[in-house]
């Protein structure tokens, strides 16, 4: 497989949120603003590409029998690198971003792409799979945060578009979120059955 | 089988101590960083170091027992305020933290929100919405000595936020937790003086 | 007594894991196309939970914590909940066949339900007592199954209905769900002492 297809690959065809439907929590619970889908997206990236890399490494010499466990325990030691460095340099987003960066060891796209991709491939390969999949998260993470934050404040990016009292608040909230998600995921259908 | 998993999370936890380590000071200076910031941003002027006469002080009122922290401001040797950080637990999403400057009168000069868990786009507006000078949100300059820091339904003087009514009944509770910390807390210390 | 009472119904109606705090959605869409397995995947989550948090717990409060190994917290907690799962199945299917008929299909998925792991931290993070952590685990497992069950009635009603080809299979859930959380939206402001 060339790289270039890999990428392609989680970007568009195997998109973790709109095709693939994984790690619906994350991509419901951090898209109040853009900012904050975007900053989701770039942590689960990073969690992606590095555990995708040393699992593909390590693959030969882990039992098949303690697998799983094995891959859960890389997945959790880069995600509390992530949690640790971000604490200390951008407390902020860490502080939007709260429960949700712990609970990345969970989201199913890792341990996924971990058991699909990385257990079967070089880690040249594996790292194509983690920044096409990460990539694809993120852009999606982006665009639902972009439009919930559009429809509730009139904002993107923190960005004024229109006075924020012509705003319906009700897509900030938890129902906005899944009643996004659903349209966007239809307008995708729409497009690709056509 | 077992040998190797003990081994991954073994390398795993050195790797993390390693880690640890690395970020425990980053993570110590972003936190003393922002809580000085906000210290500086709610107090008037002043030329002492309110962090190192910091003081703690327990109110006791309608939330049962509250754990304050005082930084005194001083101009020439003189009390020219305090900033007050305090906690409220009734909030929408839970705990709010806040620190609140006040003026040595008792007027409120500035405030931050600390932390918080409060819906986005509701609740969560509360950083700005008290501060906003528009019919009867802002608490700025006003003190809870003349004016009643409840919620206008709840028949006192300041609007709360539209549709989070909790979380302004909460910030209010904070800022009036506070301002008990202050009186009482700057009483005493003028009488060892 | 209170305190108990209101963390009961604040998990459960006002706070709903699934419909409010977005934890748990993968098999709130998953497994919720009958009744039937979502009361069985309901019941082993709540067994799981309950007995899950009481472990982490006592490992934070009588390992982590005295040690300084906070930063270990995430791995050692998914490894507990990893064996704790295997451990049920391998307890129940020796002791209890019957139960091990009904809810064994639903174990292995529930390492990877954010829910187990989120209520583990979140009960840390409040600050929570052993007691309190406990009626919070349960009372937040209830509200789980109750919001998977719900949705699975409203599903089952559903699928015999006319789509538009586009809305038809996610979508549609995901607007359904999210018409339901409008619903339990109802309950906020809900406050008991």
């Amino acid at each position: 497989m060339n790289k270039t297809k890999i990428l392609l690959n989680g970007l568009i065809k195997e998109n973790p949120t709109f095709v693939l439907l994984l790690g619906m929590c994350p991509t419901l619970g951090t898209t109040t603003s853009a900012m904050g889908g975007l900053g989701m997206g770039l942590s689960t990236l990073f969690v992606l590409i590095c555990s995708n890399v040393v699992i593909s490494m390590v693959k030969n010499i882990i039992p098949d029998k303690v697998r799983i466990p094995a891959f859960i325990v890389i997945i959790a030691t880069f995600v509390t690198i992530l949690q640790l460095c971000m604490q200390a340099y951008v407390p902020e987003l860490y502080a939007t971003l709260g429960l949700f960066i712990p609970l990345i060891v969970v989201n199913c796209i890792l341990l996924g792409r971990a058991e699909a991709f990385a257990a079967k491939h070089t880690p040249f390969e594996s790292f194509f799979d983690g920044l096409g999949i990460g990539l694809g998260f993120t852009v999606a993470l982006t665009l639902l945060g972009s439009v919930r934050e559009f429809l509730g404040t009139g904002h993107i990016f923190g960005l004024s578009i229109y006075p924020e009292e012509y705003g319906s608040l009700i897509f900030i909230l938890a129902p906005g979120a899944f009643i996004a998600l659903g349209f966007l995921i239809a307008i995708i259908h729409t497009f690709k059955t056509r | 089988m077992l040998w190797s998993l003990t081994l991954i999370t073994a390398i795993a936890g050195g790797l993390l101590g390693y880690t640890n380590q690395l970020t425990e000071e980053p993570i110590a200076k972003a936190e003393k960083a922002s809580r000085e910031k906000a210290i500086q941003q709610v107090l008037p002027a002043y030329d002492n170091s309110p962090i190192d006469e910091q003081l703690t002080y327990t109110v006791h009122n309608e939330f049962g027992e509250t754990e304050t922290t005082i930084y005194p401001a001083k101009k020439d040797g003189k009390l020219a305020g305090a900033a007050v950080e305090c906690s409220n637990n009734t909030g929408y999403g839970g705990e709010i933290r806040i620190i609140v400057g006040f003026e040595a009168d008792g007027t409120i000069k500035d405030y931050q929100v600390l932390k918080h868990q409060e819906t986005p786009g509701l609740g969560a507006k509360m950083g700005d919405w008290f501060r906003t000078d528009k019919n009867k949100q802002s608490i700025i300059g006003k003190s809870p000595a003349e004016t009643n820091f409840h919620v206008t339904k709840d028949s006192g003087d300041i609007d709360a936020i539209t549709a989070a009514t909790i979380t302004s009944r909460a910030f209010l509770g904070a800022v009036r937790t506070a301002y008990t910390a202050y009186t009482e807390s700057m009483k005493g210390g003028e009488d060892h003086e | 007594m209170l305190t108990y009472i209101s963390i009961f119904i604040t998990a459960i109606f006002v706070n709903n894991i699934v419909l409010s705090q977005f934890l748990g959605i993968c098999p709130f869409l998953g497994v919720s196309k009958r009744i039937d397995s979502a009361l069985g995947m309901g019941a082993a989550v709540t067994f799981v939970m309950t007995i899950s948090t009481i472990v982490t717990y006592l490992l934070q409060s009588y390992l982590l914590m005295p040690l300084g190994l906070n930063y270990m917290q995430t791995i050692v907690f998914i490894l507990v909940i990893a064996a704790l799962v295997q451990l049920l199945e391998i307890i129940m299917k020796k002791i209890a066949p019957a139960l091990y008929q009904a809810l064994g299909v639903f174990l292995p998925l529930i390492t990877t339900n954010c829910t187990i792991l989120g209520v583990a931290l979140i009960v840390i993070q409040k600050n929570m007592t052993l007691l309190e952590a406990t009626v919070y685990a349960i009372s937040t497992a209830l509200g789980f199954t109750l919001a998977l069950v719900i949705f699975a009635g409203m599903r089952e009603q559903m699928s015999l209905s006319r789509i538009p080809k586009a809305m038809q299979g996610t979508p549609i859930a995901l607007i359904t769900a999210g018409l339901l959380a409008m619903a339990f939206m109802g309950f906020s402001g809900i406050k008991i002492g």
